[in-house]
């Protein structure tokens, strides 16, 4: 297998309602910052994969077709990934695939998500009705999650404030709130107990863009090494299924690490980028990822260690709670982690960081996808 | 660029396909799969991989996907991933999946329901959604401008297009097709394809492994696509640039190619390819009948890869297959398959 690092990040500043763009002015946004990051132009990519949610989101069929040109695609391969929530962080893995096969030189990443172009809870549910939406499908894993580990209710707070405190240091973050605090969380509408309203992501509308490039590519640039990516899915329900703690997700999280060389995450990793669209994903995915034992996660959370400053900081972003263009919010992660290998994290850098794992997840606790990055590609050797 | 490992087409199945059928996505699905894996004496245990390729506005559901996990058998969970692409982009991931080199089967399907929509009333929301979607022209609209600059151009003409649907469906005589009226103007009934409800599945395998479970692989030993510019007024119609470079790109040009399998799913557009890729009367053009004969849209290409490999497990040498996506072949892609002796 051919390594692979990433060597250039963008985003755009993400919205409730990015009016000033089309969806092409949208991902172009990212995509040049990505580019000039790497210090590349369009004609240096030899591919694009593109990742977003469901079509129904913003109602235009298989956009790839439409947004060829505004990606720098023609008389390119443009090939186009869809895997839930989880899909950025397919795209990511896909797109490194092209590289890591040997098919492809550079290829360009790219995922977005222009909510506001519609009505998500309505396209969740097609249409028809009763749709619970997400935060009314996870709360019963939560609560769930809440009763096996025993966690005091103020954790779910604590990791809410956290991801908009580490939010304020970032420049494209969406919800910017300066007086976040735990009384504000806790004095939050009940949405869907236990889950409170600053206790769950926004819709934003917002896109992602990497530049994946082979070791010639990265020679002179500044490279996130992928040292891992790994994906699983699961069937939708059935008794004996856990979805506070996902075959899926233990399985994807094993995998990465064999590649990656990593035997204690904790110790191993500086840091991650997990998928937490609810606050208490937190503790739930510390545990599902071997970070710390079953029934710990909530513990890690209590004593700081996630906290940017902390032993094992977490959405150091602001994560999905701060910035949700759902099909770019996996992308988001794994650009991240990237980020913060590479060293160029800004006011949310990690200090040191050389090794980070990202991951994210769809539908109902079934789809993970995940890479773990480092500044080099022996880190441990 | 590439690697050496070896990646061939072991086997594969399609369901019935019908005008409509009254099996969910899941159910023909499950069936494609059992079809593919057990002459390989193979279950859906043996799979390292899979990739779907489905569309949820075919199917008329957000997330409609997520169902299709029953089919291939998540428990103990899969590597997988899908695609809002045909199938054989779904084959493509695989493909490139499998070089990677840690996994030796993969499974890769592509399903649709298109009897359940109206295709006037889906495909415009494919378009671009400022200048093209409001216009509302459906695919009919589109596939008639582009039979006209075909036409113009000295590629094809109203006759030659009905010898493709003679040659294609087995049945009538350009004489008789002829005859009828135009459904859009240059196009008749017979020009345009049929609204079909199917699956396909197709199993991978690597090198070793691949030549243990089958006697004569179809080996891949060129895959590319491309895409072009969306809007079918910036594009010259009379070509198809895309399909050109992933034709170059994929080794077309390296050896001679007995049987060509192409998604055209309007007469004109197996002219059209035939020309741009250079195709003599001596290649086999669309024995399968092609997407005139059944289109099960998601599915329809990779029934194409699907029956150049049947070419190449009946003793044949190299074969071609193609698929597209996209008003007026935007979005092309190349598939060379080649047997060993």
């Amino acid at each position: 297998m051919i390594p692979a690092a990433v060597v250039g990040v963008g985003q755009t500043h993400h919205k409730t309602r990015r009016l000033d763009v089309s969806f092409g002015g949208l991902v172009r946004e990212a995509v040049f910052r990505a580019l000039d990051d790497a210090q590349m132009t369009m004609d240096d990519i030899d591919a694009v994969v593109l990742g977003k949610a469901p079509d129904l989101f913003e109602g235009v069929m298989k956009p790839e077709l439409y947004l060829s040109d505004a990606l720098g695609a023609v008389g390119k391969p443009m090939f186009r990934v869809h895997t839930a929530g989880s899909v950025g962080g397919s795209t990511a893995i896909v797109a490194a695939s092209h590289v890591q096969a040997g098919k492809h030189k550079t290829v360009l990443a790219v995922a977005f998500e222009k909510q506001s172009e519609g009505n998500a809870q309505f396209a969740l549910g097609s249409g028809r009705g009763a749709s619970l939406g997400a935060g009314g499908a996870f709360a019963p894993f939560i609560r769930s999650y809440i009763h096996r580990s025993g966690a005091p209710e103020h954790i779910g707070w604590k990791v809410a404030v956290k991801d908009r405190l580490n939010a304020l240091k970032n420049p494209y973050a969406h919800l910017k709130i300066e007086d976040i605090s735990i009384e504000k969380v806790k004095n939050s509408p009940m949405m869907w107990e236990p889950i409170r309203f600053l206790e769950s992501c926004p819709s934003s509308d917002g896109a992602c863009a990497a530049v994946i490039t082979d070791e010639e590519g990265a020679r002179g640039r500044t490279p996130a090494w992928i040292l891992g990516t790994s994906s699983r899915s699961e069937p939708p329900s059935f008794p004996g299924r856990d979805p506070v703690r996902p075959q899926a997700c233990l399985q994807c999280a094993q995998d990465v690490y064999a590649q990656a060389g990593i035997t204690r995450p904790r110790q191993q990793l500086d840091m991650a980028e997990l998928y937490v669209p609810f606050s208490w994903h937190e503790p739930m995915w510390l545990e599902a990822h071997f970070i710390t034992e079953e029934g710990d996660g909530w513990k890690m959370v209590d004593d700081g260690s996630t906290e940017l400053g902390g032993s094992f900081p977490v959405n150091c972003s602001g994560g999905v709670l701060s910035s949700n263009p759902i099909g770019a919010s996996g992308l988001l992660r794994f650009a991240e982690a990237a980020n913060q290998v590479r060293g160029v994290a800004g006011e949310h850098q990690v200090e040191g960081a050389r090794t980070a794992l990202a991951m994210a997840y769809g539908a109902n606790s079934q789809y993970f996808s995940m890479w773990v990055v480092a500044d080099r590609l022996d880190p441990f050797g | 660029m590439g690697t050496s490992t070896d990646i061939a087409v072991v086997g594969w199945a399609q369901t019935e396909m019908v005008r409509h059928t009254e099996l969910s996505e899941t159910q023909l699905l499950v069936r494609a799969i059992t079809a593919a894996l057990e002459p390989l004496g193979l279950t859906r245990a043996d799979v390292d991989f899979t990739c779907l390729g489905s569309c949820d506005y075919i199917t008329g559901q957000a997330f409609s996907f997520v169902g299709n996990l029953d089919a291939i058998g998540a428990w103990p969970p899969k590597r997988d991933s899908h695609v809002e692409m045909d199938g054989a982009w779904a084959l493509y991931e695989a493909w490139l999946r499998l070089q990677e080199g840690d996994i030796e089967i993969a499974v890769v399907t592509g399903s649709g329901r298109s009897s359940t929509g109206d295709p006037a009333l889906i495909y415009p929301m494919e378009m671009d959604p400022f200048f093209l979607a409001p216009i509302g022209a459906d695919p009919l609209t589109f596939a008639a401008l582009q039979a006209r600059a075909v036409i113009a151009a000295g590629i094809a003409d109203e006759r030659s297009m009905a010898e493709v649907a003679v040659r294609s469906r087995g049945k009538g005589s350009v004489d008789e097709l002829l005859a009828d009226s135009y459904v859009r103007q240059p196009l008749r009934r017979h020009d345009v394809p049929p609204i079909t409800d199917g699956a396909a599945a197709m199993v991978l395998a690597t090198g070793e492994r691949a030549r243990r479970l089958v006697e004569r692989p179809a080996y891949i030993t060129g895959f590319d696509h491309r895409t072009e510019c969306h809007n079918p007024s910036f594009r010259p119609l009379d070509d198809s640039p895309s399909t050109r470079i992933a034709a170059e790109a994929a080794g077309l040009g390296d050896g001679p190619v007995e049987v060509a399998e192409l998604q055209a799913a309007f007469t004109h557009e197996e002219l059209l390819l035939r020309s741009v890729l250079g195709l003599g009367d001596d290649v086999v053009v669309n024995a399968s009948g092609g997407a005139l004969r059944a289109n099960p849209i998601m599915a329809t290409g990779l029934c194409r890869i699907g029956h150049a490999a049947d070419h190449i497990f009946g003793g044949g040498t190299r074969a071609l297959a193609h698929s597209t996506s996209g008003p007026c072949l935007q979005q092309n892609l190349i598939c060379i398959l080649e047997g060993r002796s």
